[in-house]
């Protein structure tokens, strides 16, 4: 079963994550860093989660990662598939795989980020299965 | 007096109903709460006069506790409206223990009443969004989750880190089916087996439609009381003995789906009541899907984690099989799961076991400790967890 990517609904742009969605735009991944603890976090906040500091800022993630956990929804229009993936930079995001086989989706296995249009909205971060080239 | 839980001699179960409808279409939200309280109050032996404390969550429509203190012309001094979603009402139960040991109150009512049923709600296979001003909303809501995926990944991963099959995670809905054969009232009365699980299509991979809970419509309603009011009811005793809340989230990205928030909430009443899993004579493990049983299971001790799905298989939770009974009123997969939230109703078949007025050929010999455990919101990212020991005294 081929994995189509999904139309998304857009997503509400916030004062506080329209820098991520701007992001999105130009196809690069943000990730919200701390500068007084040093981790990452998602989904962004302007106060560290972890120590909740506000010195915290954007940082570009390199898109690439694992498939920690998935499932694909069957009772729909069309089949499709939700996850959460472990990024490098060791947090997990919740979103699509797109653009693959079902059979070919495998927990552990290598991702990287698309950006594939909303509804009317700002380009959504989702991943695909990283192939080796050739 | 009996160990567990301190302050002021504790607080009494003393009333009890489950609302035995199913599909309410010529009812209303306020009416199944009303009839709810009626007769759990009725059961108790009290009547609406004496109630001085009113618990409700999110199913109440309104101004919540406002709207239904309303309609039913309660004249209360203490409200509360807690809201995890399902595991509310244990949460109600513990915090009406609470207000009754300050002296807030003494008789507390606490209702649920929803039709999901007659709307023809898709309750776990659409996306659904509780405010749309979340934080959360922009980073989850556009990528489809539904109720049932955000099970469906804690059972993948389980399956990848211990090999829990689809096999085991089924046992736990035959054993359900085994119990709501002998429920009148039961929403699906049919004895299922795991391959009759395994051919049901896939809703959310890995789940199947049997390993999903029944959508419902209906109520409940439970009464706590102090002490001095449990003395004067002609009604057997159930004591709270213990109770225990946690909370847990995808935690910033440190997401993991190993373990619920109920490993906290369990080891927390187990703590107060001075039992352990061993004493526990009769469970009511709230059961949304499949997977949340058998994680709840490894949560609360009964087994290592890991070793649920061994633990589940085999007829082990069924009644007079196995070594623990778990839900024996058919639970949501197959009796009852109203308002989309299940925790009145394990309340409520605990309450049963305790006072030896479960059916009698799913009754419990000699049931005098009974554990209620319940996750509500979403196993697979932010959710509540809690759970309550009950004691017949
Ligand atoms: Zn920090």
């Amino acid at each position: 079963m081929y994995l189509k990517p999904r139309r998304a609904p857009a997503p509400d742009r916030t004062p506080e994550t329209a820098a991520y969605w701007d992001a999105a735009r130009d196809g690069r991944l943000l990730l919200r860093g701390c500068r007084a603890c040093g981790q990452v976090h998602h989904y962004p906040r302007t106060l560290c989660p972890f120590c909740f500091s506000a010195d915290t800022e954007w940082r570009v993630a390199s898109g690439r990662g694992t498939i920690y956990s998935y499932s694909v929804m069957h009772r729909a229009a069309e089949p499709y598939a939700v996850a959460y993936v472990r990024l490098d930079e060791g947090v997990t995001v919740m979103t699509n795989l797109v653009a693959c086989e079902a059979d070919e989706i495998r927990i552990d296995g290598a991702v990287h980020v698309v950006f594939h249009p909303s509804e009317g909205g700002d380009p959504i971060p989702m991943f695909t299965p990283l192939r080796p080239p050739g | 007096m009996a160990a567990g839980r301190s302050g002021a001699g504790g607080a009494y179960v003393m009333g009890v109903f489950e609302h035995p409808t199913r599909k309410a279409v010529d009812r209303s939200i306020g009416q199944l709460h009303a009839e709810s309280a009626q007769a759990a109050l009725a059961d108790a032996g009290l009547t609406r006069d004496d109630v001085d404390g009113y618990f409700c969550a999110g199913d109440a429509p309104g101004l919540g506790p406002l709207s239904l203190v309303d309609y039913m012309g309660l004249k209360v001094r203490h409200m509360d409206s807690t809201e995890t979603g399902g595991t509310s009402y244990l949460m109600h139960v513990d915090h009406a223990a609470q207000a009754i040991a300050a002296g807030k109150c003494s008789v507390a009512l606490i209702t649920l009443g929803g039709r999901p049923r007659a709307l023809g709600m898709a309750t776990g296979t659409a996306p659904r969004v509780y405010s749309a001003d979340a934080p959360d909303v922009p980073f989850e809501f556009p990528y489809g989750f539904t109720t049932a995926n955000l099970y469906a990944m804690v059972a993948r991963r389980h399956m990848h880190a211990f090999g829990t099959t689809s096999a085991q995670l089924a046992w736990v809905k035959v054993a359900a089916s085994h119990h709501a054969q002998h429920n009148p009232h039961a929403l699906l009365k049919d004895v299922v087996t795991v391959e009759d699980v395994l051919a049901s299509p896939l809703i959310a991979d890995p789940l199947h439609r049997l390993d999903c809970c029944v959508i419902t419509d209906g109520g409940g309603a439970i009464v706590v009381t102090a002490p001095e009011v449990a003395k004067s009811l002609n009604r057997p005793k159930v004591r709270l003995r213990g109770a225990g809340a946690a909370a847990k989230t995808p935690d910033g990205g440190r997401l993991d789906l190993t373990y619920s928030a109920v490993a906290q909430s369990g080891r927390r009443a187990f703590e107060e009541a001075g039992v352990t899993p061993a004493d526990i004579k009769y469970a009511s493990i709230y059961d949304s899907f499949t997977i949340t049983v058998l994680m709840q299971l490894e949560d609360l001790g009964f087994c290592a984690k890991g070793e649920g799905g061994r633990f589940v298989a085999d007829g082990n939770l069924i009644s007079g099989v196995g070594r623990l009974p778990v839900n024996t009123d058919g639970g949501g997969l197959c009796n009852n799961h109203p308002a989309n939230r299940g925790g009145v109703t394990k309340v409520i078949e605990a309450v049963r076991q305790l006072r030896g007025e479960a059916h009698p050929r799913v009754q419990v010999p000699g049931c005098d400790l009974a554990l209620v455990s319940g996750i509500g919101g979403q196993l697979g990212s932010r959710h509540g967890g809690a759970t309550v020991i009950l004691e017949r005294e």
